[in-house]
């Protein structure tokens, strides 16, 4: 049970603090108080019900369950006394709201014959992978798998998805804009300045498989033919590419040695032990 | 061989184990045999045992358990850390620890100085070669 706000003097009183049950239940601190304020009655001070500030409460904690203050001391305290003789000696009663009758629920036409097993509640929101604190834009990562093991990239952005936009640039190393997953990648400290480039329209749908035109049914000569119009790039995807990576082979080639480095593939040689570079 | 370091008021050490690792510290007072009140201006003056402790050539003038004013005053007198940093074994601690600091683009730039300094080198080689042939 939570515990419940303390009130000023002029907090109207509801109706279930009368009941002692209901209170002691409660921790013996939570007596002291009552119930929060539930906005059904009609106030009796000039403070408006939704004006109120929380309100601390007047009986300190000697420790945790124990007041400094006992009962009838409290009473005194909150000036419940006060309430009564403003009252004409009792608590001032509200009348009870009229519940609304819930509407009549007609019985249902059809029972199913087995239960039916409901699924269980899940609230979980799908969310991009959490980025390494390492890898911000503009950051030279070295990938560690598949076709460019080993190459220097410049991170892009990350996209909804996870992975993370990458580019070589094309013209330096030959790593085309291509998504890649963190987890195969190490990230260095050395950071390319990337506030020239825009690369807000490239997302996870621009890298996804084109849907394939409906196929016909012939086979050998027709086949062929299809499949050698698949293997070339559009030419607006070059486009991007030279967009993207004229911007960054600018601020790439203000850095001494950075365009090299970024042509050098990446390899363990005798001595290094992973686990004591520093990347 | 004679002893050419000692234990004494005044030595100057290197620590070789434990959270100062690789700090150096002065020896302020002996406490019995095994351990040593050492000090230095950026720690609390503590115990340390001597197997700790890596003795350098470095002596400063102090009295025994001086104030840190003193101390620190004493090391500035006698100049500690550059002759430390101007040492073969302080600038050999200095280049261990650029060389584990290095990123992975100074490595590269090593590489291509390297590189291009052997070539200097075997130039010059192969030009000194061709005077004595010839």
């Amino acid at each position: 049970m939570g515990r419940y706000k303390s009130s000023p003097l002029i907090r109207p009183i509801n109706n279930h603090i009368s009941q002692p049950i209901r209170v002691s239940i409660i921790s013996p601190h939570c007596r002291f108080n009552p119930p929060h304020f539930t906005g059904a009655t009609t106030p009796t001070g000039t403070m408006a019900p939704k004006d109120r500030k929380p309100h601390v409460s007047r009986n300190p904690d000697l420790i945790r369950g124990v007041g400094k203050y006992s009962r009838s001391k409290m009473y005194h305290k909150r000036g419940l006394w006060a309430i009564k003789a403003k009252n004409g000696g009792s608590f001032p009663k509200h009348e009870k709201k009229a519940i609304a009758a819930a509407p009549v629920e007609k019985p249902p036409k059809f029972y199913p014959a087995d239960d039916v097993k409901k699924p269980l509640v899940n609230k979980r929101k799908a969310r991009p992978t959490k980025l390494r604190a390492s890898i911000t834009p503009g950051t030279v990562l070295i990938i560690l798998a598949g076709r460019f093991k080993g190459k220097r990239v410049v991170f892009l952005k990350q996209l909804t998805s996870g992975l993370l936009l990458v580019t070589g640039p094309f013209k330096i190393n030959g790593v085309p804009l291509r998504r890649v997953n963190q987890s195969y990648v190490i990230a260095t400290s050395t950071k390319v300045d990337i506030s020239a480039v825009n690369v807000e329209k490239f997302d996870d749908k621009y890298f996804g498989k084109k849907a394939e035109k409906k196929t016909k049914k012939g086979e050998g000569e027709f086949f062929e033919a299809e499949k050698e119009e698949k293997n070339t790039l559009p030419q607006d995807k070059k486009d991007d590419q030279k967009t993207v990576d004229a911007a960054l082979i600018a601020s790439i080639e203000a850095v001494p040695d950075l365009k090299s480095y970024l042509g050098a593939r990446f390899s363990l040689k005798a001595g290094m032990k992973p686990h004591e570079l520093v990347f | 061989m004679p002893f050419k370091r000692y234990v004494e008021v005044g030595r100057v050490a290197l620590v070789n184990y434990g959270k100062d690792y690789g700090k150096l510290v002065v020896i302020v007072d002996v406490i019995d045999q095994n351990r040593a009140l050492v000090d230095s201006p950026d720690m609390v003056r503590g115990q340390m045992n001597f197997k700790r402790l890596t003795l350098t050539d470095i002596k400063i003038d102090i009295k025994r358990v001086p104030n840190k004013k003193t101390l620190v005053a004493a090391m500035e007198a006698a100049d500690v850390k550059n002759k430390w940093e101007k040492s073969s074994w302080g600038r050999k601690l200095i280049v261990q620890k650029k060389r584990a600091s290095l990123n992975d683009f100074d490595r590269f730039k090593i590489m291509l100085a390297k590189i291009k300094k052997a070539g200097v080198v075997r130039q010059e080689l192969a030009k000194l070669k061709k005077e004595t042939t010839a």
